[in-house]
């Protein structure tokens, strides 16, 4: 379905560019709070602007040139790829998994071929990619398996093992942190991954999400949003990079804050893969400047609602402290007659 | 596990279609094709089914089971596939004169019969870190061990299969002895099963996981030897044909909070049937406190647990109970329904 966008318009761009038709607004209301926010995937969410979410993977107009900064990433610094030895079937069950959702996603760029006998053969157009492999043998294909599906997706790509009562952080390959790092999360429980996050603990809010998870049954999907902002259309905003990126929180404030300053949204997909049991974490990140979301009156406002009300401590934590007002003021004047 | 007697129930998990699978027909619902039956051993049948129109089939973890719709009840039976990428499943199902019925629907079946399922389910998967995995099959409690056997095999995992079953009686002997090679130990005498058992459960390495399926008594058995021995609980893993007979209980009353109507639990009826008795459905489905389906809030009283599904943590949470098969320790138990 859609919206009649000609009333939502600002009047300098119609229709509206994708990024904005099918960007993860994810403010309900004009206050945000963590919460155990999670539904289930794959039916599109309408949004003020357009939709999002009608397949798990979303293939876009940046795909060649994600998988493009996904690998040079991964050459400049292999350690963006971890995994524990007792991975490797949750691995192979992964990469199953993603490569025929990215079929799913975009049949006219993905085939996936299955010859029997455990082979296939994958096409990616995009790319100018074609592989033979023999699932579970990771001497068919030319890396390791992660490491060589990571930047065929949008996705970073965590695999979370079950046992002993939890969920534990084994493998993954995460060229977006926003803040975060793979190789200092690696072999960790959820709950010692989201340890720094304010205010979830007392009210139980990830030992609740890890209880759903675990009790997920095979094939299940769902998924749920998380937001932060960053300057620059900057995907990779590691804790190994923040000498690079960090100062620029500092110097927004002084350069064009609309066309700099970005909401990042992550879509994060939590699926139980069917034949390991581990549970896949995919998070997909957009990032539209306050520019953009000025061409839609309800984000716009909603948006510097949310920014003025944050409690100081999430505000922190999410690294706005020092230009979340100077954000909310922009998009109230972007919004003015 | 082959006799989980199950009535009716209109429980249905509602999830996306997550694999690209044409034989799903409903949510999470199997329309499955009879291919082939045979007598696996005296009394056990073998029914292998394929997807109704030739689909692939949802892949499963080790050691799941399918729960087939028969008649008017629902059983569970397990998968003794590897369940990677599966183009059937196969049954193996043992006919009890005293059952509810449900192994003598199976045993009625013929290649071209039609049958419904719910997707497979995962309760009793290895763990991917276990150094060796010690494999225990009581008689027909074979089939989720052959499952764990071909997983092993696939994956290049240490394991051992100890089958203890009467002369004449084991199933799937041959396929056994061909995937397991040395690796089998047949033990058709009960004292040399059980000498077996205790050897290995005496001498198994450090970071062993046992599994065992079978009777309640030998499951039981395990049990506590395991513990005398030491063994940590997480890594002793069993798998029931159903829950031990329980005590008829002290009839206690149901308060519902958001109705607040007051159900009286008689001795011998259990919370759940006395709850479907006063129109309340709640979702169910194994009935004997394995599968999870029918947990229920508890917002005062204190539980009497008597199921197989919550945690330690959770039991003494006490903010939920599994209704299939657990009562009350006080007179009144208020419940958020």
């Amino acid at each position: 379905m859609t919206p009649d966008l000609d009333d939502r318009l600002d009047l300098d761009a119609r229709p509206l560019p994708r990024r904005v038709r099918e960007f993860p607004f994810p403010f309900p209301t004009d206050s945000y709070r963590y919460s155990t926010n999670v539904e289930a995937a794959g039916a599109a969410n309408p949004t003020a602007a357009g939709a999002w979410g009608a397949s798990v993977l979303a293939v876009d107009e940046f795909y060649v040139g994600d998988a493009t900064e996904c690998a040079g990433l991964l050459a400049a610094d292999p350690s963006r790829c971890q995994e524990l030895p007792h991975m490797r079937p949750a691995v192979w069950d992964a990469v199953l998994y993603v490569l025929t959702q990215l079929e799913r996603a975009r049949p006219d760029y993905f085939r996936l071929e299955d010859l029997g006998e455990d082979r296939f053969r994958w096409t990616n157009r995009p790319l100018g990619l074609q592989q033979s492999f023999r699932y579970g043998d990771d001497s068919t294909l030319p890396t390791d398996p992660l490491r060589w599906l990571a930047p065929q997706v949008q996705d970073d790509l965590v695999l979370l093992d079950q046992r002993e009562g939890a969920l534990w952080a084994d493998a993954g390959v995460v060229t977006a942190a926003a803040d975060w790092s793979m190789k200092f999360d690696v072999g960790m429980s959820f709950l010692e991954v989201h340890g720094p996050v304010p205010r979830i603990h007392p009210e139980r809010i990830i030992s609740r999400a890890q209880d759903f998870l675990m009790r997920l049954q095979p094939g299940e999907e769902y998924r749920r949003t998380n937001w932060t902002m960053t300057v620059g259309r900057r995907l990779d905003v590691a804790t190994e990079t923040y000498p690079e990126w960090g100062p620029d929180r500092r110097l927004v404030l002084a350069q064009d804050l609309g066309a700099r300053l970005h909401l990042r949204v992550e879509v994060q997909h939590l699926v139980r893969l069917p034949s390991s049991g581990a549970v896949l974490f995919l998070i997909r990140t957009y990032l539209l400047p306050l520019r953009d979301i000025a061409h839609v009156p309800q984000w716009r406002d909603r948006l510097a609602a949310v920014l003025d009300e944050l409690p100081e401590d999430m505000a922190d934590y999410k690294g706005l402290t020092r230009y979340r007002r100077a954000a909310a003021d922009w998009l109230r004047a972007a919004g003015a007659p | 596990m082959t006799t989980t007697s199950l009535v009716p129930a209109a429980s249905e998990l509602a999830q996306a279609d997550p694999s690209p699978t044409v034989a799903v027909t409903g949510p999470g619902l199997l329309s499955l094709r009879v291919q082939a039956v045979e007598t696996a051993a005296d009394g056990v049948r073998t029914v292998t089914l394929t997807g109704a129109d030739g689909g692939a089939l949802p892949a499963h973890p080790p050691g799941s089971h399918l729960v087939l719709h028969c008649g008017g009840r629902r059983n569970a039976y397990s998968l003794t596939g590897c369940g990677t990428r599966p183009r059937s499943y196969t049954v193996s199902v043992l006919l009890l004169g005293d059952g509810q019925g449900g192994s003598r629907w199976v045993h009625g079946l013929q290649p071209g019969d039609h049958v419904l399922a719910d997707r497979p389910r995962s309760a009793f998967a290895p763990v991917a870190t276990a150094r060796h995995h010690l494999l225990i099959a009581g008689g027909i409690g074979i089939t989720p061990l052959l499952s764990h056997a071909r997983a092993a095999r696939r994956w290049q995992r240490s394991f051992e299969l100890l089958y203890g079953y009467r002369p004449g009686a084991g199933a799937h002997l041959p396929e056994l002895r061909e995937l397991c090679g040395p690796r089998l130990l047949e033990l058709p005498q009960l004292p040399d099963f059980l000498a077996a058992v205790e050897a290995r459960l005496v001498a198994s390495p450090v970071g062993t996981h046992v599994y065992a399926c079978g009777p309640a008594a030998m499951l039981d058995a395990v049990l506590e030897r395991a513990d005398e021995l030491g063994w940590p609980q997480e890594r002793v893993h069993t798998e029931r044909f159903s829950a031990a007979d329980l005590d008829p209980g002290a009839p206690f009353r149901a308060v519902l909070r958001r109705s607040g109507r007051r159900v009286p639990v008689p001795s011998g009826v259990s919370l759940l049937t006395a709850l479907e008795g006063a129109g309340v459905p709640v979702p169910n489905l194994c009935r004997q406190g394995v599968c999870g389906e029918c947990r229920v809030g508890v917002l005062a009283g204190a539980p009497l647990h008597r199921d197989l599904f919550l945690s330690d943590e959770e039991k003494a949470a006490g903010d939920s109970v599994m209704c299939c098969v657990s009562r009350s320790e006080d007179p009144d138990l208020e419940l958020d329904l």
